[in-house]
């Protein structure tokens, strides 16, 4: 098995891509849009402009909020840095590898063609955003 | 021609660094580690200078501009940004070395006129290098040094500087790609005269081949999954090669850029069969044609470096590594040349560094060389020093002219620090740990493709983020842009 396949499979195994065909997960597996950070490796910074939406291939990371004592935990499959791309702000918390993270990245000018390309991963996203809206009005 | 007996330079033994590597990313990492004095051995499989442009392009011309008259003074820093091509160095007679060397037909060089100013760098400089000497396996020592066994025996040193070059072919898992040429295998055009080609991929190696079969040809058909980005491609030195075979795209004149994931690539007699799923239009493709290449891309030799540590991008073509290239802090194994396209930076906007050119480079061996010897050897070369008062017009000095931060946008800064020390940094490494940093700078682009400099400030484990504003002229050393960021410092 090559590391395109494996690639390939991996963004398949995903929720957010679950609904597309090969084709279409074998353009989205762009070599030039994975990213690799170390433990403890910054991925979003807070404050800063021009970042991008990340989907996690592989490994952990945590959303760090000035005096928040317990970050959130971000997994396989967990997305974020949609809220900074999507509005065009600067992010409001840092994002840290907390292990070694493999990612796809979606630059922040790419988004909006991406996700009116792919109108089931769009759809997906909105299901877990309002999940997490849920969450947070309880 | 290969040097010989005994006078060929470093022969195996104990040193502090070894370089592997004469292209321009050894070439340059070797010239700034010795200007540091570091007694470094660089080593070289080939038997003259060049690496990669002894060989490469196919075709003949690069892509990045040198300008033998420019807005700026031959061997200045500030004309360096207007010769993408030359090798950097601390001597103005060292500088420049390749527009003298040009013709003018053009704009940016041929092969052979950038392989004639590599070696009168080498040569010039001068820049010793052990020809005909091939790294084959890497090991590390009890005491933790590296050990480079190669073809004249081995290398003991503290840090090793790897500058392969991103020049072995690729090919994607396709299934019948085995049987395919790559792009390096090319004929030369007139044999593809009459023939129906299709090529795989639609990156820059791609659209070269699709550009020089042109006039040749009777039909070129590119294809890949993904559609090629007109946004990202007006803004970038790659565009050259994609002009003509696009417009013909474009226009209907023949040559077609499909977005086609492909399945299969079969022989059928002396003609091959591709087959495949279209991406951004579904439906099946079946294409018959006399030739296929692979312009799949390239990877790095990176031979054993792996079971050492090193991890890797883009499907295990690149290393990765961290914002000072080295594989992982403290490993002393760092990269030079195009590899270091493997440490990303911000990418801010979705812009990524020159590092895979020669003009972005060139300076990152520059930083990487003090940042190994800070880090390796010690103790931590001296840096030229700023008064505060003097601050905000210096950042917008460097803003304006340092070649360093237009050639690595949002990706190498200008960073000062409370004692007065200045230095080039990588940003990333800047905003994650800026120690005594005071403030940095660096020239940043969006989406839009509006240049502007970007000034971060540090304050109590706090960096904040001033994009000043764009000038119609790229001056940013005007009394607004002054006010704006004395207010904010």
């Amino acid at each position: 098995m090559t590391e395109r396949d494996e690639l390939v499979r991996s963004l398949s195994g995903l929720t957010l891509f679950s609904d597309l065909r090969d084709a279409d997960l074998e353009a989205i597996a762009d070599p030039e849009l994975e990213r690799r950070f170390g433990e403890g490796e910054r991925v979003l910074r807070r404050g800063l402009s021009g970042s991008g939406f990340y989907v996690i291939l592989d490994g952990e990371a945590a959303v760090e909020i000035a005096d928040d004592d317990e970050p959130r935990r971000l997994r396989r499959g967990d997305f974020f840095g949609e809220v900074s791309t999507l509005l065009d702000c600067k992010p409001t918390a840092d994002v840290i590898a907390r292990s070694p993270l493999h990612a796809l990245e979606i630059p922040g000018p790419q988004l909006e063609a991406f996700l009116l390309q792919y109108p089931r991963v769009t759809y997906r996203m909105l299901q877990t955003v309002t999940r997490r809206l849920r969450d947070v009005l309880g | 021609m290969a040097e010989t007996g005994h006078d060929r330079p470093f022969p195996p033994g104990d040193y502090p660094v070894v370089v592997v590597g004469s292209g321009p990313g050894g070439l340059q990492a070797s010239y700034c580690l010795s200007r540091l004095g570091v007694d470094c051995a660089t080593i070289s499989q080939d038997d003259a200078p060049g690496g990669m442009f002894r060989q490469f392009p196919i075709f003949q011309r690069l892509l990045s501009w040198s300008k033998p008259d420019a807005p700026a003074e031959p061997g200045t820093r500030e004309y360096e940004w207007y010769d993408h091509n030359s090798l950097v160095a601390d001597e103005p007679r060292h500088q420049g070395l390749v527009p003298p060397l040009m013709d003018r037909s053009y704009i940016v060089p041929s092969r052979p006129e950038m392989e004639a100013g590599l070696a009168a760098f080498a040569e010039q400089v001068p820049v010793p290098v052990r020809y005909g000497c091939s790294w084959e396996s890497t090991r590390r020592a009890d005491d933790g040094r590296l050990v480079l066994a190669t073809s004249d025996g081995e290398y003991t040193c503290r840090a090793a500087v790897f500058a392969l070059g991103v020049t072995t072919p690729w090919f994607s898992p396709i299934p019948g790609i085995e049987d395919v040429p790559h792009y390096v295998d090319t004929r030369p055009p007139e044999e593809y005269r009459g023939r129906r080609v299709f090529v795989i991929g639609k990156r820059n190696s791609a659209f070269e081949i699709a550009d020089g079969l042109l006039p040749w040809a009777q039909q070129v058909v590119l294809g890949s999954p993904r559609p090629v980005q007109t946004s990202v491609l007006a803004q970038a030195t790659v565009r050259v090669r994609y002009l003509q075979p696009f417009e013909d795209h474009a226009l209907g004149g023949g040559t077609f850029a499909l977005d086609l994931a492909v399945d299969r690539i079969e022989r059928v007699g002396d003609r091959w069969r591709v087959s495949g799923q279209g991406t951004t239009r579904p439906g099946a493709i079946e294409l018959e044609v006399d030739d296929v290449i692979a312009a799949t891309g390239f990877s790095a030799p990176l031979l054993d470096l792996e079971e050492l540590g090193v991890r890797t991008v883009a499907q295990g073509r690149i290393p990765a590594m961290t914002p000072f290239w080295e594989s992982s802090p403290g490993s002393g194994i760092y990269f030079a040349g195009n590899a270091t396209q493997g440490a990303p930076g911000l990418r801010k906007h979705g812009v990524g560094a020159a590092s895979a050119a020669v003009h972005g480079f060139r300076y990152n061996a520059r930083v990487m060389a003090r940042h190994l010897v800070g880090t390796h050897l010690g103790p931590k070369p001296a840096c030229p020093t700023v008064d505060a008062p003097e601050l905000a017009p210096y950042l917008l000095e460097e803003a304006t002219t340092a070649p360093e931060l237009w050639a690595q946008k949002a990706y190498l800064a200008r960073a000062v620090y409370r004692n007065g020390d200045t230095e080039i940094v990588p940003l990333a490494a800047w905003l994650d740990d800026p120690g005594d940093g005071a403030a940095a700078v660096t020239v940043e682009m969006d989406a839009s493709g509006d240049v502007y400099p970007a000034v971060y400030s540090s304050a109590e484990g706090n960096v904040r983020e001033l994009l000043l504003p764009p000038h119609h002229l790229n001056d940013f050393r005007g009394p607004e842009h002054e006010a704006e960021l004395r207010a904010a410092l």
